[in-house]
């Protein structure tokens, strides 16, 4: 027990710290909402390592203090529309769509950026930012396979050892 | 990588292939752009016009040569600021902070038939190297 609490920490102090570098890199401008997700590669390992309910205090606890560090109420009820969602689709496609991690992240990514385009449209009350989607879509895609890919490696070198502990 | 995650990734690019194709269509040179806050319209401009727009004390847009973008912003992301400048319908700026958009529209003749484009043009945006792109895109339209 004592252990999983302090993997699960470590979790989410590696998500907290993916999400502030991923805010150092400006990379995409074109569209707001464009990023890289790299702190999803947090919350997929400990989906696939611990379970579903433990990836979720993961993302809440990233959320949060995210939030809290660098953003305000606004971002964090952003945040978690596209979080909560995509946690809830990526566990949906491990237990029931039979895809590898690629497939689940891909799935994550793309439905983050449904969730949050979705929250943008009702708070600026305009639907014609729908027209950024499939930018999103794309996007969601690209940065998907990549968290997939950075997932497959590090499950394929850290497997091992985490079930010794 | 299985298969079904090739399915999903085929289907994903389907489904934004045809938000392109979608938005494509529907997509023309704009004259006007709509600023609004909050969902509320603050003001509607000609992109024939060069101006600048203070809205509110949180941001200022800049319109000229037919294009509008957001020139300034009081938030910490700037994502709107960096955006790239927008002419085309539909086409839109999103500071979500400040909960503006600056979206541009087709103008009074929006929603009516695009003009007809006489033969002369027609003949030559079919000649390579002749004609303006945009008369042969209205075209297309039809």
């Amino acid at each position: 027990m004592g252990k999983k609490v302090a993997l699960l920490g470590m979790c989410s102090a590696g998500a907290i710290l993916l999400g502030y570098v991923e805010s150092l890199i400006p990379v995409f401008f074109f569209v707001p909402g464009m990023k890289l997700g790299l702190a999803n590669l947090a919350v997929v390992l400990t989906l696939y390592f611990f379970s579903p309910r433990d990836a979720l205090i993961v993302q809440l606890v990233r959320i949060v203090v995210v939030g809290f560090l660098f953003g305000n109420l606004f971002s964090i009820a952003f945040s978690l529309a596209g979080g909560l969602l995509s946690l809830g689709f990526m566990c949906l496609a491990k237990r029931y769509g039979g895809f590898t991690v690629y497939g689940v992240s891909v799935a994550g990514g793309v439905t983050h950026n449904i969730g949050q385009i979705c929250v943008a449209a009702v708070l600026v009350e305009n639907v014609r930012i729908i027209y950024y989607l499939p930018f999103l879509l794309l996007s969601g895609l690209v940065t998907g396979l990549l968290i997939g890919l950075l997932s497959h490696e590090m499950m394929k070198r850290l497997g091992g050892y985490l079930k010794t502990m | 990588m299985n298969r079904r995650d090739a399915a999903l990734v085929v289907l994903v690019l389907i489904a934004a292939l045809a938000g392109f194709a979608l938005m494509l269509t529907q997509t023309g040179q704009g004259a006007q752009v709509e600023i609004a806050v909050n969902g509320e319209v603050y003001g509607i401009y000609d992109l024939d016009t060069d101006q600048t727009i203070e809205i509110g004390e949180k941001n200022i847009c800049r319109i000229e040569n037919g294009a509008a973008w957001m020139e300034w912003a009081d938030c910490p992301d700037q994502l709107c600021v960096h955006h790239s400048k927008i002419s085309r319908n539909n086409e839109t700026v999103v500071c979500l902070p400040n909960r503006v958009t600056l979206t541009i529209l087709g103008g009074e003749d929006e929603g009516q038939p695009d003009t007809i484009v006489s033969d002369a043009s027609l003949e030559n945006s079919f000649l390579p190297g002749y004609g303006e792109t945009t008369s042969f895109l209205s075209t297309a339209n039809k």
